[in-house]
This record gives structure tokens, C-alpha cells and sequence, in this order.
């Protein structure tokens, strides 16, 4: 019945749709950007410290 | 409900190295993600470590071979909603924390439509917010966001496009700032942005 996938019936000019579409793609970008940015920062030592530490446990972190 | 599972098997140090290995190819991952939910990059680098040490001590727990940066994530996300719950009177305020601290912790250098996603995202409701970006950033199929946030597949589905469609709103209107700025200005230059990055590729 209302298949949001199908906006036919009130048919909104494809234009709106390219760029709403053009807009998620945008942000989709962005947010991955984002995201990387953290993942390829140089990892601090407090956690390479607690892989080496391993059992010997959590002691006092900072 | 912790691990306690530990006494299920034998320590094994060639598992354990294994384990170890594995976990420390996660840590960057782990980090974006608790940046992700706790906003102040100190608070979140707390939280990825807490949940890097309550995922070792659950060692034993994890079937090897498994989708192991799933199951850190699950383990960070219900760290990151416990501590929550247990300063839940803090909650009404979070949102205006967060607010300023994501204002605190601009980056001068960093372009300025990725302070405004940020600010955006972070005025998203927290179950939208993850949804969005463990399928639309930390590259999860929505089984995977679904079993992480321990909800159903439609949820998870419906969460990510409500957290689409209210995000472009909030950079279209320019919500995020209060100062009056012109609206719709992040969008253009979010959009801008990325074009200039989709052609370097």
C-alpha cells in the first residue's frame, strides 16, 4: 500500500529526488570520513599497554 | 552479567596470543566508534579501553573464527549504556555536555563541514546515532548493527533512515549552530566537499 520505496503517486520532480539522493550520498561520505579520521590516528600507548599487561590487570589507568 | 565463563575452557597462550592479536588490529576501530557514542575523544578513549579489558577478560567466551569486531563492538556498546544508566540523572544534560564539548574539541585544521556532521550527529537521538554509524561508517551489515545493538533487523533498518533523513534536515536548516548563521549553508558545503573528494578518487 505505502511503499515508501515507490514516492509514485504524488511524483515529486525527479530533480527533488537526484538531490536528496545527492545530499545522502554526501553526508554517507562525510561519515565515513569522519570515522577514518579516528581510525587511522596512531593508536596512544595506553592500549597497546593493556594487551602487553594482558591478566596482570587493569591498575591505575592515565 | 558478566563474562564468568572463563573457567569453561583452559588458558591456552596460543589462543590467547591469537586473541590478543586480533583484538589489538580492533583498537582503531574501537576507538572511532566509542567517539562516536561518547563524544568527548578522553571519555571515549576510557570507554574503548574498559571495553578492550572486559573483551579480554571474556576471552574465553569468544568462539574463534567468529566476527570478533562485532562482539567488541556489542562489548563497548553495553559498557558505554551501562556506565550511562548508572549517572542516568546526568542524562537530561547530556545533550547540552555533548553539545559544547563537540564545540570544545573543533579541530581549527579539520574542514568545516566535518565539524558540522559532527555537531549534527551529535544532536541525533543515541539509538539513531549508532544505527547510522555502524552501518553507514563502521561498514556492518544491519544483522551485524542489529545483534550489536541487540534489536531486530527492521529496527536497525528503520533506525538508519530516520537517523538519514533527520541529519540532512538538521544540516539543511543549520540547526546545529544558534547563532543565527545561515541555514542550509552545511549542506552546500558538505555537498561541495564531497564532490571534491569523489573526484580525487
Amino acid at each position: 500500500m505505502n511503499n515508501p520505496r515507490a514516492p509514485r503517486k504524488t511524483s515529486p520532480s525527479s530533480s527533488a529526488v537526484d538531490e536528496a539522493r545527492l545530499r545522502q550520498q554526501a553526508i554517507g561520505v562525510k561519515l565515513r570520513q569522519m570515522f577514518d579520521a579516528v581510525v587511522n590516528e596512531p593508536v596512544p600507548d595506553e592500549f597497546l599497554d593493556i594487551l602487553r599487561r594482558g591478566d596482570a590487570r587493569r591498575s591505575e589507568k592515565s | 552479567m558478566g563474562a564468568g565463563a572463563r573457567a569453561d575452557r583452559q588458558a591456552d597462550p596460543r589462543r590467547d596470543e591469537a586473541f590478543r592479536r586480533e583484538l589489538e588490529i580492533l583498537i582503531p576501530h574501537l576507538r572511532a566508534f566509542a567517539r562516536t557514542l561518547a563524544g568527548d575523544p578522553t571519555a571515549a578513549d576510557d570507554l574503548a579501553q574498559d571495553a578492550m579489558m572486559k573483551a579480554w577478560d571474556a576471552r574465553a567466551s569468544f568462539e574463534m573464527g567468529t566476527n570478533m569486531k562485532a562482539w567488541t563492538f556489542m562489548i563497548l556498546r553495553n559498557q558505554f549504556y551501562s556506565e550511562k544508566r548508572r549517572s542516568w540523572r546526568q542524562s537530561q544534560l547530556d545533550q547540552e555536555a555533548a553539545e559544547r564539548t563537540l564545540v570544545a574539541i573543533d579541530d581549527p585544521a579539520s574542514p568545516v563541514a566535518l565539524d558540522e556532521l559532527r555537531l549534527g550527529l551529535g544532536m541525533l537521538p543515541l539509538e539513531q546515532r549508532e544505527a547510522l554509524v555502524l552501518v553507514g561508517a563502521g561498514g556492518f551489515a544491519y544483522e551485524e548493527a542489529a545483534e550489536i545493538c541487540g534489536c531486530a533487523v527492521g529496527t536497525v533498518k528503520s533506525r538508519v533512515s530516520r537517523a538519514r533523513r533527520a541529519l540532512q534536515g538538521i544540516l539543511v536548516r543549520g540547526d546545529y549552530r544558534r547563532d543565527g548563521a545561515a541555514a542550509g549553508e552545511a549542506m552546500g558545503k558538505i555537498l561541495a566537499h564531497a564532490e571534491r573528494l569523489s573526484n580525487q578518487r
